[in-house]
């Protein structure tokens, strides 16, 4: 063991890794993660079989939203992210991947949406199509 | 009698005798060829008893540097297999005019270039590029491995795994005939109904599972490994390249398997994400698979630069030329090219608004990247270059690959991209980028770090017919492509009319043939260096006068790569220790924890293999069979605890001191 701590000591940068892990993996912390995700579950739940918003365009937005709220929930709560860990990393990670998905996501609907603009407009008329 | 064909089918889903090539001569030979090759191969490793040592030492090995080495000899087998498709396309073109049809029926000679791209990219390219990171880049930040030493293993094996079922289809049934990136509606099942294009998702889906993992693993590495001072910013700029494509790989291979899942879902279970009905869209395909498919290009040509740029500091004797422009050039390039991928479907139909603002983000792109063609130029100048064959080989990069770059903002002009699209001119630009970066890049790698690898130098005569037949060959074949691009002549045609096209096809064939000769003085090259190779022997470690890490130490280097590790002050740390006198560690060794070899990743990439092809033919039973087993091969080596040892500071003082004593006898 002695002989393994001396290698731990040689083997870079470890000595901060102990810091970051164990900090926030405390009960409370999982309880209002635990309780937080149950309540941005039950709510859309609620919404969609009691159809409380007329609007369906509406509903969808707001559950799109507590979805996204979930998952920062998820992040924080049981992932233990947050702006320091890992030495500032997992903050990079995130809004990299942040940025590839908005591109991702936003750069695909703009392209399907855009197909069309070279159609004839007899083409584009519904009526006409076989 | 019912029963029987049943029992058949439950066994051999639609796997026939008639899906063998009995009929094709071509393929039949081939596989004679390949069959006497392969036994002739196993007869020999038997005769000479080679199994327990390839077995303990290479196929288990968890060691980076053997798993590195391992990559680059699948690279190469398959540039084998994927050039002679290369030559027997130029053969075929070069003849079929008029009334002559040339040797390959349409159907075969679209299975030849699908192959040829697919291997070419895929298990040639990717393997030679990780390859070379997983020998390189922990030797460069000073770390015993990489992050994860078994996760090592079991990628490179998934990968063995894809190249083995692209290998089959050769003779068992046949491949895609779709084109390298398997376009629907072209690969649905109503037009593409036989196993090509399930040997393509398979192939792909294995193999990216190793791709991805290696990233990962990689990765963690680089953020996690890096000796003690060694910031980012001090970081060789190979490593930086590294860490930048294993990013790209993590963020872009899900894509890939993604779309492929889908198209396997279109295929398998009658879904419509890709059809015209109930609001499928081929389109959609085509944009998600460029979304992962233009990173790909980053992921292959970065880690060439990174390459590059190393051996331009090492052979001009000066630090490299504007460090930080080259990281901030790497990066913005990281992330510029998630913004272009419409690129390559320009004509696919979106107004002018999408097209121009992809072709300005491709225009963009090029900016830093001339901006590193400009830094290795000023490295170069005044310095003190040693045309060494790894200089060579960059400086017939930095021509050649300023060409295919220019070509590639024409093509980034959309107007120009519409009469140009699917032409030769398009074959003629990627080949360009692709010999011209890539290869050129794995070839100067190769030649660069292969004393670190196997303590002897490549013969540089052989070496050097191999680099000028190459580029030489290059620029014959693929110039006229050029010409015949801009008259309008589209790709993957196996026939013309024309015949006064026909001069520039023969030239094109030629400078293939060049290229043929090319690889064979590489092989020659290989062979020749073995049989020489006390003569080139390099007892120093550092051959070229190297300026990081890997060099300060030994050729090849011991199983644990550093018995301290370095302490790092400045970018270029072991030109710094050189220059400041640096004194080797002679005694104070201790014991070093060292992962233990596991068969577990060869075995579960076995038993990926068999559940791919059984899925490609049908085979449900064997399917279901092969995947539980994997998954209990899989739970079973997490329960394997005996997975590490300590190595005595008695052997690490006697490999030590036999370094010693090696450096004293060559001063």
């Amino acid at each position: 063991m002695s002989a393994h701590d001396e290698l731990h000591a040689h083997g870079g940068d470890h000595g901060h890794d102990e810091e970051d892990f164990g900090i926030h993996a405390t009960f409370g912390g999982y309880m209002t993660g635990f309780v937080l995700a149950v309540v941005l579950t039950v709510i859309p739940f609620w919404l969609v079989m009691d159809h409380v918003i007329a609007k369906s365009s509406t509903a969808a937005v707001i559950i799109l939203t507590l979805a996204a709220v979930q998952i920062v929930v998820h992040m924080i709560y049981f992932l233990h992210m947050n702006a320091k860990s890992e030495g500032g990393w997992n903050m990079l990670a995130l809004v990299f991947t942040i940025v590839l998905v908005v591109i991702t996501l936003s750069g695909s609907i703009w392209i399907m949406y855009h197909l069309n603009s070279n159609m004839m407009p007899s083409m584009m008329d519904p009526s006409n199509l076989p | 009698m019912l029963a029987q064909t049943d029992l058949a089918k439950l066994i051999f889903g639609r796997l026939t005798l008639d899906s063998l090539p009995l009929h094709v001569p071509i393929v039949l030979g081939t596989f004679v060829v390949v069959a006497i090759g392969a036994i002739a191969l196993l007869g020999a490793i038997t005769y000479y008893k080679l199994w327990g040592y390839l077995w303990h030492e290479w196929f288990t090995s968890i060691d980076h540097k053997k798993i590195g080495i391992m990559y680059m000899i699948l690279g190469f087998v398959m540039l084998l297999r994927g050039f002679s498709d290369a030559i027997m396309m130029r053969a075929q073109q070069a003849i079929s005019f008029g009334d002559s049809h040339g040797y390959l029926p349409p159907e075969h000679y679209d299975q030849i270039f699908t192959a040829h791209g697919v291997i070419m990219i895929f298990f040639v390219a990717m393997p030679m590029v990780t390859g070379l990171m997983n020998f390189v880049m922990p030797l460069q930040i000073g770390a015993r491995d990489v992050a994860f030493p078994f996760l090592n293993n079991f990628s490179f094996w998934m990968t063995v795994a894809g190249a083995m079922l692209v290998m089959c289809s050769l003779f068992i049934g046949e491949f895609a005939r779709t084109g390298w990136l398997a376009y629907p509606p072209l690969s649905d099942i109503a037009s593409s109904p036989d196993a090509g294009v399930d040997y393509y998702i398979w192939a792909l889906q294995i193999a990216g599972v190793g791709t991805l993992l290696s990233g990962i693993n990689l990765l963690v590495t680089i953020v996690k490994m890096r000796a003690p001072g060694m910031t980012m910013m001090k970081m060789p700029v190979f490593t930086w390249t590294a860490l930048c494509t294993n990013v790209l790989i993590v963020a872009a291979f899900p894509v890939l398997t993604a779309v492929l899942a889908l198209l396997a879902l279109d295929r398998y279970a009658g879904t419509n994400f890709f059809t015209t009905e109930l609001g499928g869209n081929a389109m959609m395909y085509v944009n998600l698979i460029w979304i992962w498919g233009h990173p790909e290009v980053y992921i292959l040509i970065l880690p060439a630069f990174g390459i590059f740029s190393e051996v331009t500091a090492t052979f001009s004797r000066k630090p490299l030329f504007g460090y930080a422009s080259m990281v901030y050039a790497t990066v913005v390039i990281t992330v510029l090219s998630y913004l272009v991928w419409l690129h390559h479907f320009f004509t696919m139909g979106s107004g002018a608004s999408v097209n121009s603002f992809f072709g300005i983000t491709t225009m963009i792109i090029s900016i830093p990247t001339g901006a590193k063609i400009f830094n290795w130029l000023f490295t170069m100048y005044r310095g003190r270059v040693e045309f060494e064959l790894p200089m060579m080989w960059t400086v017939a990069f930095m021509v050649t690959f300023v060409i295919g770059g220019m070509t590639g903002v024409l093509l980034a002009v959309p107007p120009a991209d519409f009469s140009l699209h699917n032409s030769l001119f398009l074959i003629a630009h990627f080949h360009n980028v692709i010999i011209g970066g890539v290869l050129f890049g794995l070839f100067a790698g190769i030649t660069y770090w292969f004393p670190k690898a196997f303590g002897f130098r490549l013969d540089p005569f052989w070496g050097k017919c191999s680099f000028w037949l190459w580029v030489v060959g290059f620029y014959f074949a693929f110039m006229p492509l050029y010409v015949l691009g801009l008259m309008g002549i589209t790709r993957r045609l196996s026939h013309f009319d024309d015949p006064s096209l026909q001069i520039w096809f023969e030239i094109a064939a030629f400078g293939a043939f060049l290229i043929a000769l090319g690889i064979g003085c590489n092989i020659i090259q290989f062979i020749v260096s073995f049989k020489n190779r006390e003569r080139l022997r390099d007892t120093t470690g550092d051959p070229w006068g190297g300026r990081t890490l890997e060099w300060s130490t030994s050729s090849p280097p011991p199983k644990y790569n550093f018995a301290f590790t370095p302490l790092v002050h400045d970018h270029d740390a072991w030109w710094m220790m050189k220059k400041h006198h640096y004194q080797r560690p002679l005694s104070g060794f201790v014991p070093i924890h060292m992962p233990l070899n596991t068969g577990a990743g060869m075995i579960m990439a076995g038993l990926s293999f068999v559940f791919g092809f059984a899925m490609i033919w049908y085979m449900w039973l064997l399917a279901a069979v092969s995947f539980i087993a994997l998954l209990a091969v899989a739970i079973g080596h997490t329960f394997n605890y005996h997975r590490d040892y300590y190595l005595s500071s008695d052997e690490v003082t006697r490999t030590e001191a036999s370094r010693t004593e090696l450096l004293a006898s060559h001063v």
